[in-house]
C-alpha cells in the first residue's frame, strides 16, 4: 500500500521495499519444483503491496512446501506437520496489526491437520491459506496423499492407489462460514499472482488451492493441462480472478461463474473432467474471528487491577 | 484455647436423644439442646445426582468460610451426569471439613451425614468414610414408599447402618419440603442446608446472604423459594434435635478468599496478565476454563474452544509467539496429545504455560478422580530430550500464585512450564488469604521497539542458556521459528557440533533455575527416622500424618517439593540426616513381597523414580490409586508400619 491514496493523501513506507527485501536463503527445493513460483508471487505480493517484513509472518507445517517460511525475509514459524493452521490462528488472534500468510501441502493440509484445516476455515481469521497440492508426500519421498490419483504408483502403494482422491475444494465449500476459495495453476504465473493478490486482499481466510508439479515424483499428473489449456475450465466474472485478455486467450474452456454463487461453485468443483481455475467462492461477509478473539486489547494495567480485585471480591468472606 | 480433638464426640450420643418424634417437640423445648465444642467437624452430604447436594455443600462452606472456619472440602463426584436414582455409584455431594484452624486436607472418617437416601450412603460406607459413631441425618420417605421393594431396601439399610454401629437419625425430608414446594426433589438440598446451620448454629444472616448471591439471577420466585427452604429446615432442626456443635474460631483476621482450586488457576492466570487460554474440555480441568470464559474479558483474556487438544496447545502457542505468554488447560489425556508441541516449544523456546490438571490413567482411566500420575509424563514426554520447568502446587493457594510464577519463569526461561494440579485440587474448596494484585503480577505488553539486527534470535548466553526473543512486529528482529535443529541464528543446521551446543543451551536453563531456588523446608525435625516426600494436593494429609505419629514419639518428618523440574536443591543433603526415605503418592507402585515383586522387578512410585536416579539414596515408597485423595489415617498407619511401631 504505498503511493497515492484515493483521496490525494500519499503514504509511504520507509525505506521502499524492494523484492530482494523479501528474499532470504537461496530455496533449496529441487530445480522444476512448484514452489519456486509460487515462493516468487507471495514476495511480488509482498513487494507491490510494500508489506512492512516486520509485520508480516509466514506460517507453514511440515513437508517440501513448509520449507516457505526460510526463504522469506519476513518472520516465519515453521511449526509441525499438520499444525500450521493453529499457529497461524493463535497468531492472529491478538495481533490484527499482522499479516499471516499459511503455506500447506496436501499431506500437511489434507491428511494429518485435516482437522484443523476444516476448523480454521470455518474460523475465519483473516488469513492467507496456500494449499501446494503436487498430489505426493515430497519430503518422505513419495507417498500416496489423499490426493493422489487411484492407481497412482507411489512407495507405499506399489500396484497403486486404492482411493479415489479427496476433493479439497469441494470440502472447503462444504465448511460452514467459508469466506474464500480459490484454485489456480503455478505454470500460470499470471493467474497464479492474481489469485494471490485476491486472497490477500480479501477479509478472512482465503483458500487457495495451487496446482503445483514435483518434478521429482509427479512430473506427469499436470502435463496433460499444462500442455492442453483446454483441458482447464476457466472461471470468468467480473467479480471473479481477472487476467489480461490476451493471457486469457490460451484458456478456450471458459464458464462464466458468479463468485457468490455457492451451489454452483459446489457444481463446478464435482466436475471432474477439467481443471477448474479461478474463484470458486468469495463471501465477504462471513463472521471473521479475530473480532471477538481481540477483544480486550491493549487495556490498561490500572484497569486491569480494578476488574481483578472486582473478580476476587466475588470469592472474598 | 485448644479443644479435644472432635474423634470421640459421636460415640456418647444417642440417636434417639438428637431426633424426637415432631409429634412430641414440645417437650424438646423443655430439655435445653446439649452443645459440644469441637475443634473440627467433617461433614459430608450426599445425594443422588441432580438432587443438588453439591450446592448445598458449597454454600455451607463458603457460609462457614465467612465465619471464619478453616476450611476443605472435596467433592463427591460420579462419573455420569445423571446416573439412575437410588444408585450406590450415583453418590453426588460434597465433604467439608470445618475447623477451629485452617484445615489441610479433608480428613479421615465422616463425624456427620446427610443422605437424601440410603443407597448412595452404602457406597459411602464402602469407601470407608464413615465409622462407627458417625452421625446420620436420613431422608425416611422411602420408609412410605409405593414400591415395596424401596421399602424394604431402606429398612434393611437402616438395620445395617445401626449395625455398623452408626447413629441414624431418620429425618422427614421430603414431608417437610412438600409443605413449601410441590417438587422436592429440588427443594430438599436447601431444607437439609438449613437443618446442618442449626446443628452447627450457623448465622443466618449469613446464609440469606449467600443463598441470595447464589441465587439472585434465577428470579425472585426462584431465590424467595430457597430461602424459605433453608428456613424451614434450620426451625425444624431446633425444634426437633437436641445437639449442637461449636466451632470456636480464633479474633478476625486479615481479609480472605474462599475458592476450589480451578477457580484459583482461572484467578491466578488473570492475575498474571495472560490473556489467551486456548482449550479443549477435558474432565476435570475444564471448569477452570468455565471460569476464565464467564470473567476473563473483564481484564481483556479470551478463551479460544479449539477443535482438539493438539489445535489448543498449537493456537496458545501461536498467540504467545506474536505477543504475551498464553495458557492452555488440560488434564493427562490431552497432556499426551499435546507432547509434540511441547517439545516444539522448548525447541523453539517460546514461553508457554500448560496447566494439567491430573486424573486417573491410563488411557480415558478415571476422569472424576484424583491421581498424581501425569509427573513422569510431564518430565520426559516428548521426542528426544526436552527439558522443561514442571511445577505442582500443593494447595488451592498454591494455585492461584503459581500461575504468575508460571507465566515469569515462562518468559525469563524462554520456554513451557508445566504446573501440575488434580482433580483432588480442582474441585475443593479452601480458604486462603484474599491475594492483593499487584502491577508487577501482570504480563507487560509485548516489545515492539526495533531489534538489534546484529543480535541473533537465540542469543544464548554462553554461561546459562538464557537469550531474549524477538517478536512480531520487532523491525530488524524477523527470523523463522524452526522445530528443526537451528544455530544461533534459527537457521537449519545439521551439523553435530551446533546440535550439540543448542541442547547444551536449553537444559543449561535448568540448571540455572536450580540454583537460584531455595532448599525446600523440612517438616518436623531435620533428622530422624523416616522422611515422608511428597507432592501436590497430598501435602495436608502427609503433614497432619507425620503431625500425629510425632505427638506419640515417631521420629518422622516430611518434605514438600513444589518444583519437579529443576528438583529443588539441598534435597540429598536432607535425605542423609533421615536413616529412611520414602515417598508416598497417589500413583501406582508395585508392593515389595506381591507376586513376582522384588528389588529387581518392583516398579516404584512417579516422584521414588526421580529423587532415586537422582540422589543414589534408596529411596522407597507407598502409593495408592484409590480416584480420592489419601486419608491421613492412612498414611499415619503407613508411617507406624514403617517405623515399627
Amino acid at each position: 500500500m504505498y503511493g497515492l491514496k484515493t483521496d490525494w493523501d500519499a503514504e509511504f513506507h520507509q525505506p521502499v521495499c524492494q523484492l530482494q527485501d523479501y528474499c532470504s536463503a537461496m530455496p533449496r527445493w529441487c530445480p522444476g519444483c512448484g514452489d519456486h513460483s509460487v515462493l516468487t508471487a507471495v514476495q511480488r505480493l509482498a513487494r507491490d503491496e510494500q508489506l512492512p517484513p516486520e509485520k508480516t509472518v509466514v506460517v507453514s507445517g511440515i513437508g517440501c512446501a513448509s520449507r516457505f517460511p526460510h526463504y522469506m525475509k519476513t518472520y516465519g514459524f515453521h511449526g509441525l506437520h499438520g499444525r500450521a493452521l493453529p499457529l497461524a490462528c493463535g497468531i492472529k488472534s491478538r495481533r490484527p496489526d499482522l499479516k499471516v500468510f499459511v503455506v500447506t501441502g496436501d499431506g500437511d493440509c489434507c491428511a494429518i491437520g485435516m482437522g484443523h484445516w476444516m476448523h480454521a476455515l470455518r474460523y475465519n481469521f483473516d488469513l492467507t491459506v496456500l494449499l501446494l497440492d503436487n498430489s505426493i508426500y515430497g519430503l518422505t519421498k513419495g507417498q500416496t496423499s489423499p490426493t493422489t490419483n487411484r492407481g497412482a504408483v507411489s512407495a507405499t502403494h506399489p500396484q497403486g492407489s486404492f482411493f479415489v482422491p479427496l476433493n479439497p475444494i469441494s470440502l472447503a465449500l462444504g465448511v460452514s462460514n467459508i469466506s474464500f476459495v480459490a484454485q489456480t495453476v503455478d505454470w500460470n504465473p499470471l493467474h497464479v499472482d492474481a489469485t494471490i493478490r485476491a486472497a490477500h486482499e480479501h477479509q478472512g481466510t482465503s483458500f487457495v488451492r495451487i496446482f503445483q508439479r514435483c518434478p521429482h515424483y509427479t512430473k506427469e499428473v499436470f502435463a496433460q493441462p499444462q500442455r492442453d489449456p483446454s483441458q482447464i475450465l476457466f472461471m470468468t466474472h467480473p467479480q471473479g480472478i481477472t487476467i489480461d485478455d490476451k493471457a486469457m486467450r490460451i484458456f478456450t474452456n471458459r464458464v462464466e461463474h458468479d463468485p457468490s454463487d455457492l451451489h454452483e461453485a459446489r457444481e463446478i468443483a464435482e466436475n471432474q473432467d477439467r481443471f477448474p481455475i479461478g474463484l470458486f467462492y468469495r463471501n465477504s461477509s462471513a463472521h471473521i474471528y479475530d473480532i471477538d478473539t481481540r477483544v480486550g486489547l491493549g487495556m490498561s494495567p490500572a484497569d486491569k487491577l480494578t476488574a481483578l480485585e472486582a473478580a476476587l471480591d466475588r470469592f472474598s468472606v | 484455647m485448644k479443644f479435644e480433638n472432635s474423634k470421640p464426640i459421636g460415640n456418647d450420643v444417642d440417636a434417639s436423644k438428637v431426633v424426637v418424634d415432631a409429634a412430641s417437640a414440645s417437650e424438646s423445648t423443655a430439655a435445653p439442646p446439649k452443645t459440644v465444642k469441637v475443634t473440627e467437624h467433617i461433614i459430608e452430604i450426599v445425594s443422588d445426582s441432580g438432587e443438588g447436594a453439591q450446592t448445598c455443600g458449597q454454600l455451607f462452606s463458603t457460609v462457614s468460610a465467612r465465619m471464619r472456619n478453616g476450611l476443605w472440602t472435596v467433592e463427591i463426584i460420579p462419573a455420569e451426569i445423571e446416573p439412575p436414582a437410588r444408585s450406590q455409584a450415583g453418590a453426588s455431594g460434597n465433604r467439608i471439613r470445618i475447623g477451629t484452624d485452617p484445615v489441610t486436607n479433608a480428613g479421615d472418617q465422616a463425624d456427620l451425614v446427610v443422605a437424601f437416601n440410603e443407597q448412595v450412603l452404602h457406597g459411602r460406607i464402602d469407601v470407608d468414610a464413615l465409622r462407627p459413631g458417625t452421625l446420620i441425618f436420613l431422608e425416611s420417605c422411602w420408609s412410605e414408599d409405593a414400591q415395596e421393594d424401596v421399602r424394604r431396601a431402606y429398612a434393611d439399610a437402616v438395620d445395617r447402618f445401626q449395625q455398623l454401629g452408626f447413629e441414624v437419625c431418620e429425618t422427614p425430608m421430603q414431608r417437610e419440603c412438600l409443605k413449601l414446594t410441590e417438587d422436592p426433589r429440588r427443594g430438599k438440598n436447601m431444607w437439609a442446608l438449613g437443618l446442618l446451620c442449626a446443628l452447627y448454629q450457623r448465622d443466618m444472616q449469613i446464609v440469606r446472604e449467600e443463598i441470595t448471591k447464589r441465587f439472585a439471577k434465577k428470579g425472585d420466585k426462584v431465590l424467595t423459594l430457597n430461602l424459605d427452604l433453608v428456613e424451614a429446615g434450620y426451625r425444624w432442626g431446633l425444634e426437633n434435635t437436641k445437639l449442637r456443635f461449636e466451632i470456636p474460631v480464633g479474633p478476625p483476621r486479615e481479609a480472605q478468599a474462599v475458592m476450589n482450586g480451578n477457580q484459583a488457576v482461572g484467578l491466578g492466570i488473570m492475575a498474571a496478565g495472560m490473556e489467551m487460554c486456548a482449550m479443549y474440555p477435558i474432565t476435570p480441568a475444564t471448569s477452570a476454563s468455565h471460569y476464565l470464559a464467564a470473567d476473563f474479558c473483564k481484564v481483556g483474556g479470551f478463551v479460544h474452544q479449539a477443535e482438539d487438544e493438539i489445535a489448543a496447545i498449537g493456537f496458545s502457542l501461536g498467540a504467545s509467539y506474536a505477543g504475551k505468554t498464553a495458557v492452555t488447560i488440560t488434564s493427562g489425556p490431552g497432556l499426551a496429545l499435546k507432547t509434540e508441541f511441547i517439545g516444539l516449544a522448548v525447541m523453539a523456546e517460546i514461553p508457554l504455560v500448560i496447566v494439567v490438571v491430573q486424573r486417573g490413567g491410563p488411557a480415558t482411566g478415571l476422569p472424576t478422580k484424583i491421581e498424581q500420575g501425569d509427573l513422569l509424563a510431564s518430565l520426559f514426554a516428548a521426542p528426544g530430550d526436552a527439558p522443561k520447568i514442571v511445577i505442582a502446587p500443593a494447595d488451592v493457594e498454591e494455585c492461584f500464585h503459581f500461575m504468575i510464577t508460571a507465566r515469569k519463569l515462562a518468559e525469563q526461561f524462554r520456554g513451557p512450564v508445566i504446573v501440575l494440579s488434580d482433580a483432588n485440587l480442582a474441585t475443593g474448596q479452601q480458604v486462603f488469604p484474599r491475594p492483593h494484585p499487584r502491577e508487577e503480577w501482570l504480563a507487560s505488553a509485548p516489545e515492539q521497539s526495533p531489534w538489534q539486527t546484529e543480535v541473533p534470535p537465540y542469543d544464548w548466553e554462553p554461561q546459562t542458556g538464557i537469550s531474549a526473543r524477538p517478536i512480531p512486529g520487532q523491525k530488524g528482529g524477523e527470523y523463522v521459528v524452526t522445530g528443526l535443529a537451528h544455530d544461533r541464528q534459527s537457521h537449519v543446521a545439521y551439523e553435530s557440533a551446533i546440535n550439540q551446543q543448542a541442547m547444551q543451551m536449553r537444559s543449561r536453563k535448568l540448571a540455572v533455575l536450580q540454583k537460584s531456588l531455595r532448599p525446600p523446608q523440612v517438616h518436623g525435625a531435620p533428622e530422624g527416622d523416616l522422611l515422608v516426600v511428597g507432592w501436590g494436593s497430598t501435602f495436608g494429609s502427609i503433614q497432619e500424618a507425620v503431625d500425629r505419629v510425632r505427638k506419640s514419639g515417631g521420629k518422622v518428618s516430611s518434605l514438600h517439593l513444589r518444583f519437579l523440574s529443576p528438583l529443588e536443591p539441598g534435597i540429598e543433603d536432607i535425605f542423609q540426616r533421615f536413616n529412611k526415605v520414602m515417598t508416598i503418592e497417589i500413583n501406582y507402585s508395585d508392593d515389595l513381597g506381591a507376586p513376582f515383586i522384588d528389588r529387581e522387578s518392583r516398579r516404584y512410585s512417579q516422584l521414588a523414580q526421580i529423587l532415586r536416579s537422582r540422589t543414589l539414596v534408596d529411596v522407597d515408597c507407598w502409593s495408592r490409586v484409590p480416584g480420592s485423595p489419601l486419608r491421613p489415617g492412612q498414611i499415619e498407619s503407613v508411617i507406624l508400619q514403617r517405623l515399627g511401631l
